[in-house]
């Protein structure tokens, strides 16, 4: 999948683009972004980091305060919006109030000059795709928000878009529906070759989904890189703890040695750790390490660091057990056993001594709010 | 007490902690509510029956009433009953009696000519008969009344003025509406309508529906492209442009009609500025006042907020991702707006379209000082019947006619757009 | 510190004391309703502000709304609440007003005072007393001016207004039949005497209205007084017809090069109809006696270009209150003036008014 990237020039590029709304703030810092021809990309970020604002400015909605964006070989600024044949789910869904839901979806196909009759097939399909059948006679309004949401992203696909825009198009689903419409789209973006461009809040979304996901924070992107690579391999603090769950330990790097380092710990102990993204040597730095690459027991004999932690809480979550710990001071230390593992000793009170390996453990900035 | 006492009374309805039975406690509880809403309500349901059914139903009353011939002339209608009005004859003598004593009564209650001014309104003339005779009557003593009463006024000797005494003898009288569309009764029954050279209401009805349409068009026209523009350009400009919008409001009349002579007369700044910079020549001077095309652009000015303000709260609410998602569905910026925008704002112009073309309809200062004759409303006829001609009834018919239109077109209105479509905001 | 409430304590007594000598004094409020305007303010000299310094207990208010006074006061009569005291109107809305029962009678001998030799009110007045509930004031005129400087030749004849060929431009005409009509037929070789003769059948009315369909199309038609003085100096007519005194105001005050033909002018009256139901009636006689005798009627024309009512107030007429010019070659009754005129002729209005109207007002619109 990773190999999308290298073939030929890319569909989408921006190319050092940045967006100012007031002329005070950067929203979008310079972004540069390659999307390769028919990669699921989705770009995921806490509220306000700029992900609207890169689509709308894709789709022609906005124009770059500065960069260009270039779609299929052709600058965007020579292409209007309505030739770009970018299909595009609105955050706010967008559909047509007046139009019944069969009208919404004809729309595209409409000024596209289709025949009637396949109007009608493709609408009925599409609207067989999201499940909505039997309302097509129905106003958006007298949907819930789901559904909307749902015509929305039918909408966006009836007309066989080779590329589409979906701003956070399933917020509104429950869990059950929300994982088939994934499917769904998944299954389309795979059958038609589309390139999809995905925006949403959602972690196990954007990680079952996609190709790549675009990390954003504050108008930059963090990291961009397989959903495997984003999850294991986190190239900043940020990313280490917007994507999945995060245990930090805070100390000072003492030495860098290739692609290792040594830190000392606040809290005196020394462990080495893959260097990454710390300041350099005598600063400080955030140790990541995921709860499920700590080890207690046996295993922990095995690794390559060991400490000693006091066990704080236990829940049992059936398939695993959450242990909270007290580690190098910290005690916001949680490391996830499964079920199937020995439990001796596992008691609330008690001292045991964990490990991980080096390698699991990565030395990242020091974010600023630590 | 178990749970039993409190939900069963002794007689085995369900009862409430006190005692009380349920259905009586519940009814108490929402009387209060009620009276409590009815409060609420009570204000604005009594303005407007005062300020509103009351006057309606009086001007629907005054444009059938006519109480006032039998009131002043009881014994003469009395008498008239008997005779024939198609016959071609007089009427006999004690007709003529009956007429002598109420025309003394009249004159002392000073009301002769009232009744001969609301018989005036039918007849020409009917006025001064019944001023001069009051007091000519006084003096007739004895018989023969026939004899000396047409001595005393000729008019008393033809036989159409009977006939109109008559005819306009009951109580009530569809005379009002017949005359509100041009038409009279002759005295046989038959409805007879005006020759068109002296029928005006029909004219000026037909006139004043053109010209409202076309005002409310041009409001339209002007309205929406400033509406949408106030819609969609940031607080600084939108309140700008509102406040020019207002703008007339906020001058007086007197004002404003000076500043449109001064604009649009012929020797006004426009023909000076087209003349100076020789887009017309100096014998081709527009008329624009004067003139219904002066009434149609005075009454736009004036109106133009009524359809601008509807229009811009409704298009604040159209969010601008619905003009966005039409074109990235491959829709051109023209019919994404035509297919897309436009019927969104369909409840704004429905609404400023009846709001611009009611009050247009009954607009009548600005046409009379601008409108010339072609820019002339029935409005204006109202007018004159309620200052100058005191015909208050035809005034209420004619009004009657023009409230009947207008529930007509907003039936139409219904039908077509759906009142429930309408948005004032 | 101290003065503040010196000032203070002396605010307060003579608030105290203003209240007291309200109280005492009881002052009658008497609403005078008219036409507002230089007319109200002619008033206002000759009549109110002399009347109420011999009066203090006595406060006129000036109500502007004789335009609409036949209506609004068949309204309050409606009612039954009058609150109008005294009201200006033109003799034909007075008679209407009488008929319909809506106005006192008067005792003119009796309400009125006599001539200062003698002659009693009735007999001063004459023949301009055309309704028992009418007191007449003043003699106006509804008359032509023109632009002095627009035409070639000077109009001396009122039929100069219907020849297009010797005076080209527009003119400006009272969008009413009353006057037009008369003047129409006049130029179209009847007889003065016979004009309503003519008028009252519907040859004749189509008579005139043909007559005056020969300058239909360069014609401007007015509704207020107001409009024509302003037409003819904005230069939009060359020649309108008005009231004699607006002319006089915008030839005369504002010096503009319009000048009067008064040929067949039309005379008209104006003055005061008591409401009936008035609460006041007899503060409101007493102030009639004095605004009506003769030196009060001569003073009005002072302050405004109309005839005094009276046959003994014209020879008291002087000069303008502030141009000092001499007042009597401009009023309408100057013999120079009055060569040829009608007075309006109220019976024939009150009569065939509505159906002339009717018929003129959708000539109008053909
Ligand atoms: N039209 C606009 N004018 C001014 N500022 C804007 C505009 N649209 C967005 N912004 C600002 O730009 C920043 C980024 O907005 P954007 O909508 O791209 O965020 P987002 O990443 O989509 O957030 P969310 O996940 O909440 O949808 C925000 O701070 C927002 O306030
Ligand atoms: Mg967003």
């Amino acid at each position: 999948m990773t190999g999308l990237q290298s073939t030929g020039d890319p569909f989408v590029r921006f190319q050092e683009v940045q967006k100012s709304y007031d002329g005070e703030t950067l929203v979008v810092k310079n972004l540069n972004l390659d999307i390769a021809n028919g990669e699921f990309l989705t770009m995921l970020g806490p509220s306000g980091s700029g992900k609207t604002t890169c689509l709308m400015m894709l789709a022609g909605f906005e124009t770059p305060t500065h960069g260009k964006i270039v779609l299929d070989g052709a600058p965007l600024n020579d292409v209007p919006p309505h030739k770009r044949d970018i299909g595009m789910v609105f955050q706010n869904y967008a559909l047509f109030p007046h139009m019944t839901v069969a009208e919404n979806l004809a729309f595209p196909l409409h000024v596209r000059k289709m025949g009637k009759a396949e109007i009608e097939e493709r609408v009925q399909r599409a609207l067989d795709m999201v499940q909505l059948g039997i309302f097509g006679g129905r106003r958006p309004m007298q949907l819930s928000g789901g559904q909307q949401q749902r015509v929305a992203v039918a909408r966006a696909l009836v007309f066989d878009p080779k590329l589409v825009l979906m701003d956070e198009p399933l917020g509104a689903l429950d869990k059950q529906l929300r994982e088939q419409m994934q499917f769904e789209i998944k299954h389309i973006h795979d059958n038609l070759g589309i390139t999809v461009v995905y925006v949403t809040h959602d972690q196990s979304e954007a990680l079952t989904m996609s190709n790549r996901i675009a990390v954003f924070n504050d108008g930059i992107i963090q990291q961009l890189a397989p959903p495997a690579d984003l999850y294991e391999r986190p190239d900043n603090a940020f990313v280490a703890q917007f994507i999945g769950e995060n245990n930090k330990l805070i100390g000072k790097v003492t030495a860098v040695d290739g692609d290792q380092c040594s830190v000392e710990l606040d809290s005196g102990e020394k462990v080495a750790a893959m260097s990454i993204s710390h300041a350099g040597v005598g600063q400080k730095s955030m140790l990541s390490i995921r709860p499920e690459r700590v080890m207690i027991g046996d295993e922990a004999a095995d690794c390559d660091v060991q400490v000693q932690a006091h066990v704080q809480e236990l829940i049992y979550l059936g398939d695993h057990i959450r242990t909270r710990l007290t580690v190098c001071g910290r005690e916001d230390f949680v490391v996830k056993i499964p079920n199937s593992t020995d439990r001796a000793g596992l008691v609330p009170g008690n001292e045991i001594s964990i490990g991980w390996r080096t390698r699991d453990c990565r030395a990242l900035d020091l974010p600023d709010n630590l | 007490m178990t749970a039993t006492d409190i939900q069963n009374g002794p007689t085995g309805a369900i009862v409430t902690a006190d005692g009380q039975p349920l259905k009586v406690s519940l009814a108490r509880a929402l009387r209060r509510q009620r009276l409590f809403a009815l409060a609420l309500v009570a204000p604005l349901f009594i303005f407007v029956t005062i300020s509103f059914i009351i006057p309606i139903a009086d001007m629907l009353f005054r444009s059938v009433e006519n109480s006032i011939v039998e009131e002043i002339l009881p014994e003469t209608v009395k008498a008239l009953e008997s005779w024939d009005e198609n016959s071609g004859e007089l009427p006999d003598e004690a007709v003529f009696a009956a007429m002598v004593a109420d025309l003394k009564v009249a004159k002392a209650n000073r009301t002769n000519s009232k009744v001969g001014q609301r018989l005036n309104y039918e007849r020409s003339g009917m006025s001064s008969l019944f001023r001069g005779s009051g007091r000519k009557a006084v003096r007739i003593k004895e018989g023969p009344y026939k004899e000396k009463l047409i001595k005393a006024d000729k008019d008393w000797g033809k036989v159409v003025t009977w006939q109109v005494i008559k005819q306009f003898s009951p109580n009530l009288t569809p005379g009002y509406y017949l005359a509100s569309v041009d038409a009279m009764q002759t005295p046989d029954g038959s409805i007879q309508f005006e020759d068109s050279e002296k029928a005006i209401h029909t004219k000026l009805f037909v006139r004043t529906m053109i010209m409202s349409v076309a005002i409310t068009i041009t409001t339209l026209l002007l309205g929406f492209p400033i509406a949408y523009l106030i819609a969609t350009q940031p607080a600084k400009i939108s309140n700008l442009l509102i406040i020019l919008v207002l703008l007339p409001f906020w001058t007086s009349l007197l004002v404003r009609t000076t500043s449109w002579i001064a604009l649009l007369q012929q020797k006004g700044v426009i023909n000076d500025f087209l003349v100076l910079v020789g887009l017309i020549s100096e014998d081709g001077r527009l008329a624009m006042i004067h003139n219904a095309t002066g009434a149609v652009i005075a009454m736009t000015h004036i109106l133009l907020p009524f359809m601008v303000l509807p229009l811009y709260s409704v298009m604040k609410t159209i969010p601008p991702t619905y003009m966005r998602a039409a074109t990235s569905l491959g829709a051109h910026p023209w019919p994404a707006f035509w297919k897309v925008y436009f019927p969104n704002t369909v409840p704004g112009i429905g609404a400023g379209a009846i709001l611009v073309f009611i009050l247009a309809i009954g607009y009548y200062i600005t046409p009379e000082l601008v409108g010339g004759t072609s820019g002339t409303f029935i409005s204006n006829r109202i007018a004159f019947h309620i200052l100058n001609s005191l015909n208050w009834g035809l005034a209420a018919a004619l009004g009657a006619v023009l409230l009947a239109i207008v529930m007509v077109f907003y039936l139409l209105y219904d039908r077509i757009v759906g009142i429930d479509n309408m948005k004032l905001g | 510190m101290n003065s503040f409430k010196t000032a203070l304590i002396a605010a307060a007594v003579a608030s105290v004391a203003a209240g007291a000598v309200t109280s005492v004094q009881a002052e009658t409020e008497l609403v005078v309703v008219s036409w507002g305007g230089a007319y109200s303010a002619s008033q206002q000299g000759a009549y109110h502000d002399p009347y109420m310094a011999k009066n203090p207990g006595i406060k006129i208010i000036n109500d502007d709304s004789s335009n609409a006074a036949v209506a609004k006061l068949r309204a309050m009569n409606e009612a039954g609440n009058v609150t109008w005291d005294l009201v200006d109107v033109v003799a034909a809305d007075a008679i209407r007003l009488c008929d319909e029962g809506l106005a006192e009678v008067i005792d003119h001998d009796k309400v009125l005072a006599p001539a200062p030799d003698g002659t009693p009110a009735s007999e001063d007045f004459g023949n301009l007393l055309v309704s028992e509930c009418f007191i007449p004031q003043i003699v106006y005129s509804t008359t032509f001016g023109y632009r002095t400087d627009l035409l070639a030749s000077k109009p001396t004849s009122v039929c100069d207004v219907f020849d297009l060929a010797k005076f080209p431009g527009k003119r400006a005409l009272e969008k009413n039949p009353i006057n037009n009509m008369e003047w129409a037929l006049l130029c179209d070789g009847v007889a003065p005497d016979q004009v309503y003769e003519v008028l009252g059948t519907r040859e004749g009315v189509e008579k005139a209205l043909a007559k005056l369909g020969t300058i239909k199309d360069s014609v401007v038609w007015w509704s207020k007084g107001a409009q024509t003085p302003q037409l003819l100096a904005d230069g939009e007519v060359v020649m309108g017809s008005t009231y004699n005194g607006r002319l006089f105001a915008v030839i005369e005050e504002e010096k503009q090069p319009i000048a009067m033909l008064w040929d067949w002018q039309v005379f008209d009256l104006d003055g005061w109809i008591v409401p009936t139901g008035t609460k006041n009636k007899a503060a409101v006689m007493e102030y009639l006696r004095f605004a009506t005798d003769t030196q009060r009627l001569a003073d009005q024309a002072k302050f405004i270009s109309y005839g005094p009512a009276r046959k003994s107030s014209a020879p008291l007429v002087g000069k303008h209150a502030t141009l000092g010019i001499d007042m009597a070659p401009h009023m309408p009754t100057d013999p120079a003036n009055a060569k040829t005129t009608l007075l309006y002729n109220y019976e024939f209005w009150a009569d065939n008014r509505d159906d002339i109207d009717e018929r003129f007002q959708s000539w109008l619109l053909q």
